[in-house]
């Protein structure tokens, strides 16, 4: 056997190896986090709700190619839609399965009127006045004090629960996440297969193109958007029962920018490049915890080295669920 | 009521001034490279920054005289400002001129993102007094007050403006930096060097947001890390308003932009009943930035070309 037929032979199974590796080592993640003590649980928790945000950004930034800086504004709809109906504030007290319903409900509208007039533009404008939108969404919400309660924010929300079971506890939160992100996963995963996914990619690559093969490229990038803000709209809802409060603070531009940088470093347009991303960006001022105030700055040079060397992020988008699938369980 | 008028054309004109002086760098890069520079804002909080690091080392350890001090500060702090502008075009968005056309604007978003962590590590996040850079008399006119700094704010930009309007029209480097602008390729089969050009956009376009960042500083008296961030977005409005890749447009819509900031600030509280305060004007400039696309995407004096064609062609 020569050598490079025996490095063919042996790649697969190396590589299957890693899959079972990656998968098994999420496994025990798993299972062993309800033992953790609630200040890590915490900060998984924290974990999921970046991982479900970038699933979501992902599918504008990694499935259609198209900069979004608003992200932010989307996860405000849905914290403040369960801050205001789920709290002294209206006394209003719903339950929290019907206002998960009208958080996403409210975010893909927002989405799509957002979308309406700003995606028949200039993919480069998209950046700049998503950018706009969200510090017009922020300004309001500081502003607006007898619905928002301005800059002080909303405290006392009510406690979540589930068809009666209470949802409270960090362990809570993080079985209720875990559920939400492996169901996002697969929404958005199951998306970018689909026909809907194909002209995600084709208006990514040349939306010239894609016009000329037929494709209604406005129609495909405003349901990439609307599924985009309904999943960060869903983040922010769960968020705000996870803190029980919210104010403006949470909702800032360099929020949505930290999104897109977790994207960028860790695989754009891959939701395991996600998950290692959200890891890198949450995990690191966990470990280095003297250098707090650096992680951004570690952050933003990260990005800029990455995409200059590896631009497809540290999980590439071409080792994406498929092949993990593949590996752990086909031939 | 003619007093209020005038005074408040001239603090239009004073911070439109200074929005144009950033929209043009935007403009610029805009027109070269057809990148958005997140980090354009980032080079008018440098501007600030340095020229404040400069004056305090002239005039507490060499012991200059205040005039000559600050003029020395402005010139030296813009022209390191320009070099920086180079070299992070140089390191960041150069061994991208090939990529996608979302790669440099992400890596500008990591620059910018980096150099606002970078100064809040070195300088402290809290906002610091800025000196004013000119001596501060207040003028009468017809009832309005004006205030000496204002008028050299104007001075000063309007000088960097006219200087700008010689170097790009009248210059042999203007011909080789409109040539690229027109098109990269075809200025290329000329002859002409491209990395050039795009390095003397990637000077101007800093050194004139530092002007822009030290008058501001000034104006207000204050500089903080993250000033570049809304400004910066402003001055982008601006350069879209104007019709981006256009100089004159650029300058135009940052006057347009003050005007409606200064106007709707004013009008605002009035109109509605103080249903929506002074507090919204930001809102009021997104909300002009999303019509004058709806309406006019090329902007005012922007080529009408048809939507895409400018963007998508030559990239792929």
């Amino acid at each position: 056997m020569s050598v490079a037929e025996s490095l063919a032979a042996a790649r697969p199974r190396s590589s299957r190896a890693v899959a079972f590796l990656v998968f098994a080592v999420a496994i025990a993640l798993i299972a062993a986090t309800p033992f953790l003590p609630n200040y890590y649980i915490r900060v998984i928790d924290s974990l999921l709700i970046y991982i479900l945000l970038g699933i979501g950004l992902n599918i504008v930034i990694g499935y259609t190619g198209l900069l979004d800086l608003g992200f932010v504004a989307f996860y405000a709809v849905g914290a403040y839609s369960y801050a205001l109906l789920a709290s002294p504030q209206l006394d209003l007290h719903l339950p929290f399965l019907v206002i998960l319903l009208v958080a996403a409900s409210l975010g893909a509208i927002t989405g799509i009127l957002l979308g309406i007039p700003v995606l028949r533009l200039r993919g480069d404008y998209l950046a700049i006045v998503t950018l706009g939108f969200g510090e017009i969404v922020r300004i309001i919400i500081n502003n607006v004090d007898w619905l928002t309660g301005g800059p002080k924010g909303i405290a006392r929300l009510d406690k979540a629960s589930i068809l009666g079971i209470q949802i409270a506890r960090p362990v809570d939160f993080f079985w209720l996440l875990l559920v939400v992100v492996l169901l996002a996963g697969l929404v958005a995963w199951r998306l970018e297969r689909s026909i809907l996914g194909k002209a995600w990619a084709a208006i990514r690559e040349d939306q010239d193109a894609a016009r000329g093969i037929g494709i209604n490229t406005t129609n495909a990038k405003l349901a990439a958007f609307a599924t985009s803000a309904t999943i960060g709209s869903i983040a922010g809802a769960i968020f705000a029962a996870s803190q029980r409060f919210v104010s403006p603070e949470s909702f800032t531009l360099q929020e949505s920018v930290l999104i897109v940088l977790m994207i960028v470093i860790g695989g754009i347009g891959n939701i395991l490049g996600i998950v290692a991303g959200a890891a890198i960006l949450i995990l690191l001022p966990e470990v280095l915890r003297e250098f707090a105030e650096w992680r951004i700055l570690f952050l933003g040079l990260l990005m800029i080295f990455l995409i200059i060397v590896r631009p497809a992020g540290i999980v590439p988008r071409s080792f994406g669920p498929d092949k993990l699938i593949r590996r752990l369980f086909g031939k | 009521m003619l007093g209020n008028l005038i005074q408040q054309t001239v603090n239009a004109l004073t911070i439109g001034s200074i929005y144009a002086l950033i929209a043009l760098g935007y403009t610029m890069v805009y027109g070269v490279l057809r990148m958005i520079n997140f980090a354009h804002g980032e080079m008018f909080m440098l501007g600030a920054y340095v020229a404040f690091l400069i004056l305090s080392m002239l005039v507490g350890d060499v012991g200059m005289a205040g005039a000559i001090a600050l003029t020395v500060a402005f010139v030296v702090a813009v022209f390191l400002v320009g070099f920086i502008g180079v070299g992070i075009e140089r390191i960041a968005y150069k061994p991208l001129r090939n990529s996608t056309r979302l790669a440099p604007m992400l890596s500008s978003l990591g620059v910018s993102l980096s150099l606002v962590t970078g100064m809040q590590i070195l300088a402290g996040p809290q906002p610091v007094a800025f000196p004013s850079f000119f001596p501060v008399v207040r003028y009468e006119v017809l009832g309005g007050t004006i205030t000496s700094m204002q008028i050299g704010i104007l001075v000063a930009a309007f000088v960097l403006m006219l200087g700008l309007h010689f170097l790009v029209n009248r210059s042999r480097i203007g011909i080789i930096v409109r040539a690229v602008s027109e098109s990269r390729p075809t200025a290329q089969l000329l002859g002409i060097n491209v990395n050039g050009a795009i390095s003397m956009v990637f000077f101007v376009g800093p050194l004139l947001g530092a002007a822009g960042g030290i008058l501001y500083a000034s104006y207000y008296g204050i500089m903080s890390p993250t000033m570049g961030a809304v400004i910066g977005l402003k001055a982008f409005t601006a350069a879209i308003l104007g019709g981006i890749g256009s100089i004159p447009g650029a300058m135009l819509g940052a006057f347009i932009l003050a005007f409606v900031e200064v106007g709707g600030t004013a009008l605002l509280p009035v109109i509605t009943h103080g249903v929506l305060g002074t507090e919204y004007r930001d809102v009021l400039t997104f909300a002009i930035l999303i019509l004058v696309l709806l309406v006019r995407p090329a902007g005012i004096l922007g080529e009408a070309v048809s939507e895409e064609s400018i963007v998508y062609k030559r990239e792929f």
